[in-house]
């Protein structure tokens, strides 16, 4: 059975740079760009994965969409460069980060655009602003049912398999489509490295570009971004620690003093 | 004023995260002069009835089983819609994250993810939070009410008890769908989690620097004399050497415990953000750099194959 799959994809600033190079302004609220590269969020690649292997298995399309700026070119690219089939880019030349129901509705709007679908993916949450609702969210503006934190996908006897991740450990759910989900990472869906030929291809290959005009969208409000929540603050937390490396001439002497400090500290629980 | 609501599942009774929910949630209701009403989803437990009837206002069952995520959804948007409440604040379980979002949609609220401090400015709640992977703290104001909030549960201080409260506690009355398109068909615990990771005391944690499964066994026999749980760094789950729920960081657990021993762990802030609530933080890290070391009240330096058998005798001979 082909499956229909759409996986929207976000690029984010570098999540891996140390905090000693991480810097805010604070007047705009955002992070300074600096010398970061600009990368596409890991669960997003874990969610495409996921896509990639289903689509292996049962047949399909996968439908690649991000809401960015200019930049978010180079995210749909590597989404190609992977293997999905087709890309579409949703200029945003508003706020850099609108809040998650402007980004739900954007999306929404372009799937509606799209027309059929059988399942969207998401990551579980971005790498930069960790807001963790989008998925949620677009489910519900797209009138479907949703399941969270799932890390495998398979097709079952009426629909789809799916597992999920829980506090304790794992759920297997059976669902009809059409569904969201939300996509976790676990050692299954590692993203795949492109082939070099692949990248290659992927700067030829069509890409679908729409402006919030095109969608049909409340396009000044979304643009703002800020109809559903609004960031009033961003800062550095400072917290200062010293820590004490034990000393000692021998290792032995070493990992007594370390031992020691264990049991102080748990001694005293 | 409208309620305060705070949503909490019978299966985890009354544990520390739904003490801290409840503390939250009684101080914002202070705040803006209302009452606390305590939802629980599922059938509690006598302790757990009387434990949250001498914190909140009033309380409303919903005994409607094991949690499906469509059933329950609809089941907590009813209860919402009736009592038109101006906030409901949850716990930051998975089932929590999957519902808060979708609820707030349902009610026309605004929902904001990991909230470590609720303020009430001009009648609009803000929210603190981390972002940027644990870099940078962001604070949030929500526009639509009610406030739906998920919260870093256990970062809040409990509610008081108020054991002369004479609180009623009502069945809620509800309308749900019979035919739904997801249904959860298995469950499973998996092994060592018996014991919840974010209520232990002592946690010895694993990363990559590990280089394979086996030494999990190793630190496995020291968590065991120390009483301890054990953790991993996403880098090791992801690996499969562990399993995901022993995840600790953003994405994983948010622990509490005395003392947290990272082993092999570099300290992203990814990292750190499941352990900044850790009363003490030590660690084994061949790289004097690694920024874990920041966070550490105190560390060594040194291969952790020399390391942990040594510590093993050493510790099992202190504990005599
Ligand atoms: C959106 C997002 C969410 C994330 N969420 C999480 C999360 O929840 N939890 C999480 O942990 N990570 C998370 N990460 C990943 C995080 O950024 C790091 O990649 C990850 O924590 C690295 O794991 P690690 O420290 O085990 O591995 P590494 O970074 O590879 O570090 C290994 C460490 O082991 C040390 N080492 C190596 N050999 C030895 C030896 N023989 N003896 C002693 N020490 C040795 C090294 O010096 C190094 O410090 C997230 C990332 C993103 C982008
Ligand atoms: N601007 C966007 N464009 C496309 N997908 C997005 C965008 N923002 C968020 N998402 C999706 O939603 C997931 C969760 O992001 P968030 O809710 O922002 O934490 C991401 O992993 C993406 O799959």
């Amino acid at each position: 059975m082909p499956v229909n799959i759409i996986v929207c994809v976000k690029q984010i600033l570098d999540p891996e740079i140390p905090s000693r190079d991480f810097r805010v302004d604070a007047e705009q609220r955002e992070a300074v760009r600096g010398a970061a590269n600009l990368v596409t969020n890991i669960f997003c690649e874990n969610a495409l994965e996921t896509a990639l292997q289903l689509k292996e298995k049962s047949g399909g399309k996968i439908t690649v969409i991000s809401y960015g700026a200019d930049s978010t070119e180079d995210a749909l690219r590597k989404a190609l460069a992977m293997k999905a089939d087709a890309a579409i880019h949703i200029l945003n030349d508003g706020q850099a980060h609108p809040d998650p129901l402007s980004v739900a509705q954007v999306l929404a709007a372009a799937i509606r655009k799209l027309g059929e679908f059988d399942v969207v993916m998401l990551g579980r949450e971005s790498g930069d602003w960790g807001v963790g609702q989008t998925a949620g969210l677009l489910a519900e503006e797209l009138g479907v049912a949703a399941v969270a934190f799932v890390d495998k996908v398979e097709i079952g006897a009426d629909g789809l398999q799916l597992k999920r991740q829980t506090d304790v450990g794992y759920e297997r759910v059976a669902a009809t489509m059409p569904l969201v989900i939300s996509i976790t990472n676990d050692e299954h869906n590692v993203p795949r490295i492109p082939k070099t030929r692949d990248v290659m291809m992927s700067f030829r290959q069509p890409l679908t570009k729409w402006t919030l005009e095109d969608l049909g969208v409340n396009a000044a409000e979304v643009r703002a971004g800020n109809h559903y929540y609004a960031v009033v603050d961003l800062f550095i937390p400072v917290q200062e620690l010293n820590c004490e490396f034990v000393d000692g001439d021998t290792l032995e002497a070493r990992v007594e003093k370390f031992a020691q400090r264990i049991i102080e500290v748990t001694g005293s629980m | 004023m409208n309620d305060v609501i705070i949503s909490l599942f019978a299966s985890a009774g009354y544990d520390r995260a739904a003490q801290g929910v409840a503390g939250a949630g009684r101080r914002l209701a202070a705040d803006c002069g209302a009452q606390l009403h305590a939802v629980i989803i599922g059938a509690p437990d006598a302790a757990m009835k009387a434990a949250v009837a001498a914190v909140a206002d009033a309380v409303t069952i919903a005994d409607i089983g094991d949690y499906q995520t469509e059933i329950c959804l609809s089941a907590l948007t009813q209860i919402c819609k009736t009592l038109a409440p101006q906030a409901v604040l949850l716990s930051n379980d998975f089932y929590s994250q999957e519902l808060a979002p979708r609820l707030a949609h349902r009610l026309g609220g605004s929902a904001v993810a990991d909230g470590l401090a609720l303020n009430l400015v001009e009648g609009k709640v803000r929210v603190n939070r981390s972002v940027y992977g644990g870099k940078a703290m962001a604070t949030i104001e929500l526009q639509r009410s009610p406030a739906v909030v998920w919260l870093r549960a256990r970062a809040f201080d409990p509610a008081p008890l108020r054991p002369e409260a004479t609180t009623a506690i009502q069945p809620a009355t509800l309308d749900l769908p019979t035919r739904v398109s997801t249904t959860i068909i298995e469950r499973k615990v998996e092994a060592g989690d018996e014991a919840r990771l974010e209520d232990a005391k002592v946690i010895v944690s694993g990363g990559r620097g590990l280089g394979s499964p086996e030494p999990f066994n190793e630190l496995q026999k020291l968590a065991n004399i120390l009483g301890a749980q054990m953790a991993a760094s996403r880098a090791a789950c992801d690996a499969g050497w562990v399993p995901p729920s022993w995840q600790v960081g953003q994405t994983g657990k948010k622990v509490a415990p005395g003392l947290y021993l990272a082993v092999a762990i570099h300290g992203a802030s990814q990292h750190l953000a499941g352990i900044s609530d850790a009363k003490n933080i030590a660690a084994i890290n061949i790289d004097k750099d690694a920024p874990i070391f920041k966070q550490c009240r105190f560390g060594i330096v040194e291969d952790y194959r020399k390391v942990v058998p040594l510590l093993i005798a050493r510790l099992n001979a202190l504990k005599k």
